[in-house]
């Protein structure tokens, strides 16, 4: 906090912005100019506090800003003009929005003399963000902009996480008033509820402590309840010895090393976690909400369990489906009375769930990961194993794409710490992990981070290699590169008799000359025997990297619960013969998406 | 009006809804700001929920609080839903579900009123009849001249509907409804 802390000052609002960012620990801001913000970036220009980092495309900003935040706990926050700035900024936070990061976009406007009179890159953009955020202000009058903002911060970093949109015309940025420092007092309308009902804690162990057949199913609140809650949750699994499995979302507050992992559940997750999902008699889900890609067909999810669920969203709870014990409050506050009540109270018999990890181990065995090794051609999933076991021991942080890329990071690549893994998981954002990764780097400069990329999702945002090279952020991406769209391809394989329409790119960029256009180092790597070596190389250069990793063009990925599937109805990768695959899906499915 | 595929949220998992649809009568009291109608409105459009009726007006003026009065319609796990969606829009205060509170005090629904203006033109037995019923109605004359009334009346919804399907054959020109204004009995606030 600066030292205007407790000062009333008269200054312009463009001045209040910048003063409003230091107040609230602001150091890095993610943006791009125009028109409507230049008194803005004027102030920037005049102070060394809050650096500013210049993107190429205003949705690179936000998705910077998402893997800054996802990687740090912090808010993001990125900073656009007006009409098309705010226009572009609009994907990332509805990305944000679906998985719960806290931003904080600042958005220019036309002069408020001009507003709704069609003028130059005017856009309704409080209209436009409405839906898209947690909550947006239109600030017209100069001295409600430092409060505003304040309030903005407090919205988006509290309760669930969430971005918010601050939308600022020129003439407040020019305009005179007083600034006033972070309230303490937020808005009477507005009280997350974080404390979670005592009595449902106590009825959860009671229930957690007679079952026979426990699962804990953790997702990303126990990420954004902060670090002290993943370390109760390691607590709460050792305690009572139940088996545990995450969401994409969740990866790492639980280790993957830990002995009651079970690997992520959902559409591509593994098969004992989803099989110990369908047969369990207890399920506690802990920040995570019953997304589409985690239950399989809802008629047919876990029918014989108790259900649990610990949310800080009330409107979680119930949606999807029906939780017998809901606790509404944060995780980190709710595990830890779960935790100190298991102790007092709970009479742990180890022994009664024997039969339980015995049944796992038989699934376990199955080893639904397992895939055809191949010796001339890179297989996608050894490629991530390699640069698993060559980057684990580092100070390493991943983001991916989105597509089989990203499924297959999730699959191979192990995590043994929270906010290491940024994805865009709600949204499935393709093109999130370039600039996610230039966040994360700018949060982290000291650190390794790899951008697990597909061919197709990089080049939505590969103009973000620029902003890289321009601020020495030496993010590492590596391309899976298989020449198609490569779950839309899978799916055209399931559901539509192989007709593969438009997923291949026929035009494939050189990613190595790319790399080397845009002032970054590119790599190729074609053969197995010689990906070690080059995955060193792209580790040992202190440059971006586009990793250009040549795989198996039509492998696919699974296991995989197919459209209309329950949990215990999985595809496994030794069943997917071309025939099962063709015959996966009925016509009922197929209606589906 | 896809209320019905509202449970999932998902083409994916389409199940038979087996819970029947009720009309509830939600109250949501709100910081009386520039947007918040937007906010509620868009929630409702946005999640496929159904609004059947819409009143609002700032109800406290020094805290610049208003109450939104809507009248939806969805199944019991539906309406659950919309009443938590209000909950996390961020000038929200309060929602409350009068009929599910009225249930709760052994009452059938919340007390429910609704100002209509209706217009009849006419001559004759006709307007002799119109100025008669409206009598019967307690409606009241508020503007009239040789040729026409146009009558003020007040009530529930359905007695609204029979005044005005009663007008019909009489000259009725146009109408004018608020939407229903609602609380529950008894001494406690929402």
């Amino acid at each position: 906090m600066s030292n205007g802390q407790n000062e009333r000052r008269e200054m312009t609002g463009a001045e209040m912005v910048v003063q409003a960012l230091k107040d609230n620990g602001v150091k890095h801001v993610f943006g791009y100019p125009g028109g409507a913000v230049l008194p803005i970036y004027d102030e920037i220009f005049q102070q060394d506090e809050v650096e500013h980092i210049l993107v190429r495309h205003e949705q690179g900003a936000g998705h910077a800003a998402e893997g800054y935040a996802r990687s740090t706990g912090k808010a993001g926050v990125l900073l656009v003009t007006s009409g098309p700035g705010a226009t572009n900024a609009v994907t990332p936070l509805q990305d944000a929005l679906m998985d719960s990061i806290p931003l904080v976009c600042l958005t220019g406007q036309v002069p408020t003399s001009l507003i709704g009179s069609d003028a130059f890159q005017e856009c309704d953009t409080v209209g436009i963000t409405r839906p898209c955020t947690k909550h947006n202000w239109l600030v017209k009058d100069v001295n409600e902009l430092a409060a505003t903002i304040h309030e903005a911060f407090h919205v988006a970093t509290t309760g669930r996480p969430g971005p918010v949109v601050v939308d600022i015309p020129k003439d407040v940025q020019f305009a005179k008033g007083i600034y006033v420092p972070p309230q303490t007092a937020p808005r009477t309308s507005y009280q997350p509820k974080v404390q979670g009902d005592l009595e449902k804690i106590k009825a959860a162990v009671e229930l957690m402590a007679g079952a026979k057949k426990p699962i804990i199913y953790s997702g990303g609140g126990v990420i954004n309840s902060g670090p002290e809650a993943s370390h109760l949750l390691r607590e709460l699994v050792d305690l009572t010895g139940f088996p545990i499995t995450s969401t994409l979302m969740g990866l790492g507050a639980y280790p993957a090393s830990g002995k009651n992992w079970m690997g992520m559940l959902g559409m591509h997750g593994t098969y004992e976690a989803n099989m110990a999902m369908h047969d369990c008699d207890v399920m506690i889900c802990i920040g995570a909400r019953f997304d589409d890609r985690i239950t399989g067909r809802l008629t047919a999810f876990s029918p014989n369990s108790k259900k649990v669920h610990i949310d800080i969203d009330p409107s979680s709870i119930n949606k999807n489906v029906h939780t017998d014990v809901p606790i509404i409050g944060d995780v980190g506050r709710v595990l830890e009375d779960m935790v100190r009540l298991w102790r007092a109270t709970a009479k742990p018999d180890k022994k009664a769930l024997y039969p339980w990890w015995e049944q796992i181990a038989k699934w376990r065995a199955r080893d639904s990961l397992a895939f055809k090794m191949n010796h001339d051609v890179i297989m996608p999933q050894y490629a991530i194993q390699r640069l698993y076991a060559l980057t684990k021991d580092m100070d390493t942080y991943i983001t991916t794409e989105v597509g089989q890329h990203q499924m297959w990071a999730a699959q191979h690549y192990h995590f043994e710490k929270p906010n290491r893994w940024m994805t865009s998981g709600g949204l499935g954002t393709m093109g999130y992990g370039l600039p996610a990764a230039l966040g994360v780097q700018i949060a982290h400069p000291d650190a390794l981070v790899i951008d697990i990329a597909g061919d197709a999702s990089v080049q939505m945002t590969m103009q973000e290699m620029s902003a890289a090279v321009q601020h020495n952020a030496p993010i590492k991406i590596f391309i899976l590169n298989n020449q198609y769209m490569g779950m839309v391809r899978q799916w055209q394989q399931l559901l539509h008799g192989n007709r593969l329409s438009h997923s291949y790119t026929e035009a494939m960029p050189d990613f190595v000359k790319l790399a080397d256009a845009y002032g970054g180092h590119g790599i190729r790597c074609e053969k197995p025997d010689e990906l070690d070596d080059a995955i060193k190389e792209m580790i040992a250069v202190d440059k971006p990297v586009l990793f250009d990793c040549r795989v198996a063009t039509l492998a696919n990925c699974f296991p995989m619960i197919p459209s209309g599937k329950a949990h215990n109805e999985m595809l496994l990768p030794d069943e997917a013969t071309d025939e099962a695959v063709a015959n996966a899906i009925d016509a009922k499915g197929r209606e589906l998406v | 009006m896809n209320a019905q595929l509202q449970p999932t949220g998902s083409a994916y998992f389409i199940a038979k809804e087996t819970e029947k649809p009720e009309n509830h009568t939600l109250s949501v009291l709100v910081d009386n700001e520039p947007g918040v109608l937007a906010r509620v409105i868009g929630l409702f459009s946005g999640r496929g929920y159904n609004i059947e009726s819409l009143t609002v007006s700032e109800t406290e003026h020094e805290k610049h609080l208003s109450r939104i009065t809507i009248v939806t319609r969805g199944t019991p796990h539906v309406l659950e839903q919309i009443k938590h969606q209000l909950e996390r829009i961020v000038p929200v205060h309060r929602v409350v579900d009068l009929t599910v509170r009225s249930h709760e005090f052994g009452q059938e629904r919340p007390l429910e009123r609704e100002l209509a203006l209706v217009k009849v033109a006419g001559t004759g037995e006709a307007r002799v009849e119109a100025l008669r019923l409206a009598d019967a109605f307690r409606a009241s004359v508020i503007d009239a001249n040789t040729e026409h009334f146009i009558f003020e009346i007040t009530g529930k919804g359905s007695k609204l509907d029979q005044f005005i399907a009663i007008m019909k054959p009489l000259g009725l020109v146009e109408i004018c409804r608020t939407g229903v204004a609602a609380m529950n009995r008894g001494p406690q606030g929402m």
